[in-house]
C-alpha cells in the first residue's frame, strides 16, 4: 500500500466582515491508494472546508491557507498554478456533493454532463455515449440508454445522486471525495447509496474520503476514521478500533447519539460543547 | 391656496416632520437597526446621503420664504446671494462683460455666466433644485402610498381583490407612459403646473411600487406567524399594520429613493416635450431644454447646459448609489 | 402550451378594453365638442365650420354611442385620417415603422451583445476594484438625462466630425448608415448603464449557485463556466427580459427621432402631441398597448420555452 494523499499540519482561515474565522486549525492525516478515510464531525467543525481545499476549490478572496501542505503523489496541492489544478479537478480528484438537485446543472442534460468531463480528461474515448452509459449502468441507473438526455430534474434524489457518482468515476479518480452524499436523500435512499459505493468500492481500486456527521454510515465502508471537532482532529484510527474503544470524549458522545434499533426511548443524548472545548 | 407662500411653508415643514417620524417608529425595528448599522460602513453610501442632504438643504432654502414690506416674497436663498445682481443678457462664466460686447460691461461677476435674461446661472440651477425636490417630493407622496396600499392588498388578500388589482394595473401599464402622462397634463384642470405634473408621474409610478410590494406582501402571507396571527383571531387590519406592513417598508424605502431619481430624470425629458414644467420656474428641465437652442448660438452658449446636466447628474447618480447602499445595507446577500 | 397561449389572448381583451375605454374618456370626455373643434380647426373657424365638423365626426352623439364606434374602429384597424396632415393613420404608421425599426433593432442587439459582454466581464472580475469601478460606471451612465445625451452627441458628432449629417433620413441603400449611425449609438448608451446592472445581478446570483461548484470540481476551466454554465442558465431570466422589449421597439424613441428629425413612429408621435392632433394620439395609445400586450404574452412563452424545467413537466 502506497500513500496517495498525505496532508500536513493543513491551516485554514476566513477572512470575514466581522474577523478571522479560524475554520480548520491545523490537522493531518492520510489517505493510502484504495483505502477508504471517513471524516466525521458535526456542523462548523471544518469537515467539508477539508474536502473542499484538496483541489483548492474554496472561493479565494475569504479563504487564506494558512499554513501546512496537501501532498498529492508527493507534490503539494496549494503550491499549484490554476492550470495544473484543473488537471487534477476531475481527473484525479473527483467530488461528490450533498445536493444532487442543484449540484447538476439543470439546463444541461445529464448525457452532456458526463460528456463535459470526459472531453476534458479523457479526450482519447471515441463515442462518449456509450461511456456515459457504461458509468451510468454501474452505478445502478435502471435503462440507462433512455436516460441519457434526460435533465436533472426529470429524476429522483437517490438517481441524481447516482449521476453525480457516475460523473465523478467517468474519468476514473485515484480519489474521490464525498462531502455528505446521503443527507439531502430519504433513509431508504441513503442506504441504497452507500450499498453502491460499498459495492463499487469492490470493483474499482480508488480511495474515498468520506465526509459526513453521521458515524451511522462509515461501518462495512471506512477503513479508517478521523474525528473533527472544531477545527481540529480529535480521534484517529482504525474504524473497528476508535468504534469499539473510543479515547476522546467527543468520539465517545458521537458514537452514543447513533440510533439503535430496540432501544427503550430515553432522553436524547447532547454534547457539552464547552465542557470539550476546555477538554481539548 | 398653493401658492401662499405660508402654505408652502407648512407644507415643506410637515413633509418633514413626517419624514422623520417614519424614520424614528423604523428605528425601532431590529431589521432597520441591524441594517443601520451596515450602512454605517459604507463609505459610498454615506457620500452619497451626505450629497443629497446637501441638496434638500439648497431647496428648503428656496423654499422657505418670507413675505417682503412691497407685497412679494423672497426666499432664504434671496436673502444668501443678494449680492448677485442680474445682467442684461448672456454672459460666459467668469466674463467681465456681455457676450454681445455691444451690451457693455457687467455689474459683477458671475461664476457660471448668465442667461439670456441676465440671471446668473449658479443661482437659477440652485433655485431649481426646488422644483426637482417638490416635483420628486409630491409625485411620491402620491404614488408610495398608493402603491404599497394597493400592493399590501393585492398581496395579502388575493383571490378577486388581487384579479382586479392586477387588471387596473396590467391596463395603466400597457399605455405608453410618455402617452399618459401628456394626456393627463393636457387635460387636467388648472393646465400645466407642478401640481398636475407631480399628479401625472404620481399615477403612472404607482404600478412598479405595487408590483413590488404584491410579490413580497405574498411572501411574507406564507410565513407562519401570519397563520398563527390569524389563529390567535387577530383581524385583518392587525396583521397587515403589525406585521406585514413593517417588513415591506424598507422595499419601499429604497423604492423612494431611487424612484425620486427617475422622476428627476422625467421631468427633464418632458420639459423638452414641452409638457414639463412651466416656462417661467427655474428647473434643471428647462435650462437644458433651452440649451438646444443655445448650443446652434455663435458664440456657443454652454453653460446654462453644463451647469443644469452638471447638478441633475449629481443629484441622480447620488441617488442611485444611495440607493445601491440602501439596498447591500438591508440584504447583504444580493451584492 | 397552445390552450396557454390562447388564455393568455383571452385575458388580453379585457384588458385593451380598458385601455380604450381610458384613453376615451382622457381625450373625448374631458373636452367639450366645441373644444375639440377649435382644436382642430383653429380659434379662428367660424360657428358653421365648427358645427360642420361636429357632426361630421359625430361629436355630438351621446357618449355610449361614440365609445362603441370608437371601439369598432378601433379594432378593425381604421384610425381614420390624420387632423394635421390628412393622410391616411395606417399609411402613416407602416411608412414610419420602418425608419424606427431601422434605429431600434440594431440599437437594440448590440446593446445586448454589449450589456451581457460588460456584466460578464464584471462577474468574471467580482468584488475586485475594476468590478466596483464599472459598477459605478453604469450608474453614471444610468444618471445622465437622455436628452443630454442626445444634445451632447449630436453637437460633437454632426458638427464637429461633419460626416453623420445632424438631422434627416433618406433610403440610400448602404448610404443610409450614415443617418442612423448616432441614433443607434444613443440608442446603444442608454440603455447600457441599466441593461449591465441587471444582467450583472442576474449573472452574480447563478455563480453563487451549486452547480458552478460541481462543474469547478469537474476542472472545467473559468472563462468555460462563465460562458456556457452561468450563461445557459442566466439566459433564462434574461431572454424573458429582452423579449418583452421587442414589442416596443417598433414604436422608436421619441427623443432620438425627434432630434435628429427621423421620421420614424415615434416622430409622429410628438409631432401629434406638439399639435394636438387626436387621433394619432389615441391610434398611437392603442397599437403601443397591444405592442405591450403581445409583449406580456411572448415573455411567458418565451419563458416557458427557454427553461427545461418547465417546457418538460
Amino acid at each position: 500500500m502506497s500513500t496517495l494523499l498525505e496532508v500536513r499540519d493543513l491551516a485554514i482561515h476566513f477572512a470575514t466582515e466581522t474577523g478571522t474565522v479560524e475554520a480548520v486549525k491545523g490537522i493531518s492525516f492520510t489517505v493510502q491508494k484504495g483505502e477508504t478515510l471517513a471524516i466525521v464531525g458535526e456542523s462548523g467543525s471544518g469537515k467539508s472546508v477539508t474536502g473542499l481545499a484538496l483541489t483548492r476549490l474554496l472561493p479565494e478572496p475569504p479563504t487564506i491557507y494558512k499554513s501546512g501542505q496537501i501532498l498529492l503523489d508527493g507534490q503539494d496541492v496549494l503550491k499549484k498554478s490554476p492550470r495544473e489544478l484543473r488537471t487534477i479537478r476531475g481527473n484525479k480528484i473527483a467530488y461528490i456533493f450533498q445536493e444532487p438537485s442543484t449540484s447538476l446543472n439543470p439546463v444541461f442534460t445529464i448525457r452532456n454532463q458526463i460528456a463535459e468531463a470526459l472531453r476534458l480528461h479523457r479526450p482519447e474515448v471515441r463515442d462518449l455515449d456509450a461511456e456515459v452509459i457504461k458509468y451510468l449502468d454501474l452505478v445502478g441507473i435502471v435503462d440507462p440508454a433512455k436516460r441519457l438526455h434526460d435533465y436533472p430534474h426529470q429524476l429522483s434524489g437517490g438517481m441524481q445522486q447516482r449521476v453525480m457518482i457516475a460523473m465523478a468515476l467517468s474519468c476514473q479518480p485515484e480519489l474521490l471525495v464525498a462531502d455528505e452524499p446521503t443527507t439531502a436523500l430519504d433513509v431508504t435512499i441513503q442506504a441504497q447509496i452507500m450499498d453502491q459505493l460499498r459495492e463499487l468500492k469492490k470493483q474499482i481500486e480508488m480511495a474515498i474520503i468520506l465526509i459526513t456527521h453521521n458515524f451511522g454510515i462509515i461501518n462495512g465502508i471506512a477503513d479508517r476514521v478521523a474525528v473533527m471537532f472544531r477545527g481540529k482532529i480529535v480521534e484517529y484510527g482504525e474504524t473497528h478500533t476508535v468504534l469499539s474503544n473510543p479515547q476522546h470524549p467527543y468520539t465517545r458522545a458521537l458514537i452514543q447519539c447513533i440510533p439503535q434499533p430496540g432501544q427503550k426511548r430515553r432522553r436524547l443524548t447532547t454534547i457539552d460543547h464547552a465542557a470539550l472545548e476546555a477538554a481539548s | 391656496m398653493f401658492d401662499h407662500w405660508l402654505t408652502q411653508d407648512l407644507l415643506v415643514l410637515l413633509g418633514m416632520g413626517l419624514f422623520v417620524w417614519v424614520l424614528w417608529s423604523g428605528s425601532h425595528h431590529e431589521r432597520w437597526q441591524r441594517a443601520w448599522i451596515r450602512f454605517r460602513q459604507d463609505r459610498a453610501g454615506l457620500l452619497a446621503l451626505i450629497v443629497v442632504a446637501i441638496y434638500l438643504f439648497v431647496g428648503a432654502l428656496e423654499v422657505l420664504q418670507f413675505p417682503t414690506k412691497n407685497g412679494g416674497t423672497r426666499t432664504v436663498l434671496d436673502v444668501f446671494v443678494s449680492g448677485i445682481h442680474d445682467e442684461r443678457s448672456y454672459s460666459a462664466p467668469l466674463a467681465q462683460a456681455h457676450l454681445d460686447p455691444s451690451m457693455g460691461n457687467l455689474k459683477g461677476l458671475h461664476l457660471l455666466g448668465t442667461n439670456a435674461l441676465g440671471k446668473d446661472v449658479l443661482v437659477q440651477t440652485l433655485k431649481a433644485c426646488k422644483t426637482a425636490l417638490i416635483i420628486g417630493g409630491l409625485t411620491s407622496a402620491i404614488y408610495l402610498p398608493l402603491g404599497t396600499f394597493f400592493g399590501i392588498l393585492a398581496g395579502y388578500f388575493r383571490r378577486w381583490v388581487d384579479d382586479v388589482i392586477q387588471y387596473v394595473y396590467t391596463t395603466l401599464a400597457s399605455i405608453p407612459e410618455i402617452l399618459l402622462l401628456v394626456a393627463i397634463i393636457m387635460v387636467a384642470p388648472g393646465g400645466k403646473n407642478l401640481g398636475t405634473l407631480s399628479f401625472a408621474l404620481g399615477v403612472t409610478a404607482w404600478v412598479g411600487l405595487c408590483r413590488l410590494i404584491r410579490g413580497e406582501t405574498m411572501r411574507q402571507a406564507e410565513r407562519p406567524y401570519v397563520a398563527a396571527a390569524r389563529a390567535l383571531g387577530q383581524s385583518h387590519a392587525r396583521i397587515v399594520t403589525r406585521h406585514l406592513l413593517p417588513n415591506v417598508l424598507h422595499l419601499v424605502l429604497i423604492n423612494f429613493v431611487l424612484g425620486f431619481s427617475g422622476i428627476v430624470l422625467a421631468e427633464a425629458v418632458l420639459s423638452y416635450l414641452g409638457v414639463g414644467t412651466p416656462v417661467g420656474t427655474p428647473s434643471w428641465g428647462n435650462m437644458i431644454d433651452g440649451a438646444r437652442a443655445e448650443l446652434g448660438r455663435d458664440p456657443v452658449v454652454w453653460w446654462n447646459l453644463v451647469s443644469a446636466t452638471g447638478a441633475l447628474f449629481t443629484l441622480v447618480l447620488s441617488l442611485n448609489l444611495l440607493g445601491d447602499a440602501l439596498r447591500r445595507a438591508f440584504d447583504p446577500k444580493r451584492g | 402550451m397552445l390552450s396557454y397561449i390562447i388564455r393568455r389572448l383571452l385575458y388580453a381583451v379585457p384588458i385593451l378594453l380598458g385601455v380604450i375605454v381610458i384613453t376615451f374618456v382622457l381625450f373625448r370626455m374631458v373636452q367639450s365638442p366645441e373644444a375639440i373643434a377649435t382644436i382642430k380647426l383653429g380659434p379662428k373657424a367660424s360657428r358653421l365650420a365648427k358645427d360642420e365638423f361636429i357632426k361630421s365626426e359625430g361629436l355630438d352623439r351621446p357618449m355610449p354611442e361614440q365609445l362603441v364606434k370608437h371601439i369598432k374602429r378601433l379594432a378593425t384597424f381604421n384610425f381614420g385620417t390624420s387632423w394635421k396632415t390628412g393622410r391616411s393613420l395606417s399609411d402613416t404608421f407602416l411608412t414610419g415603422a420602418g425608419p424606427s425599426l431601422l434605429i431600434t433593432l440594431p440599437g437594440f442587439l448590440a446593446g445586448l451583445v454589449a450589456s451581457v459582454g460588460l456584466a460578464l466581464y464584471q462577474v468574471f472580475v467580482r468584488n475586485s476594484l475594476l468590478d466596483r469601478s464599472l459598477t459605478f460606471f453604469a450608474v453614471a451612465l444610468m444618471s445622465i438625462p437622455a436628452v443630454v445625451y442626445i444634445i451632447f452627441l449630436q453637437a460633437v458628432g454632426a458638427l464637429a466630425l461633419k460626416y453623420f449629417p445632424a438631422a434627416g433620413f433618406n433610403y440610400e441603400g448602404f448610404g443610409t448608415f450614415r443617418f442612423i449611425a448616432l441614433p443607434i449609438l444613443i440608442f446603444l448608451v442608454l440603455n447600457l448603464g441599466y441593461d449591465a446592472r441587471l444582467y450583472r445581478a442576474i449573472f452574480l446570483e447563478e455563480i453563487q449557485q451549486d452547480y458552478v461548484r460541481t462543474a469547478l470540481a469537474k476542472g472545467v476551466g473559468n472563462v468555460r463556466v462563465l460562458g456556457t454554465h452561468v450563461l445557459k442558465n442566466g439566459m433564462i431570466s434574461l431572454i424573458t427580459l429582452t423579449v418583452a422589449e421587442l414589442p416596443k421597439l417598433i414604436m422608436g424613441s421619441l427623443l432620438i427621432e425627434n432630434f435628429f428629425s427621423i421620421p420614424g413612429l415615434g416622430n409622429v408621435l410628438v409631432l401629434a402631441i406638439q399639435t394636438s392632433d387626436l387621433p394619432v394620439i389615441l391610434a398611437s395609445v392603442y397599437l403601443g398597448s397591444l405592442a405591450y400586450i403581445f409583449s406580456l404574452i411572448l415573455t411567458d412563452v418565451a419563458y416557458a420555452l427557454a427553461d427545461p424545467r418547465i417546457r418538460l413537466s
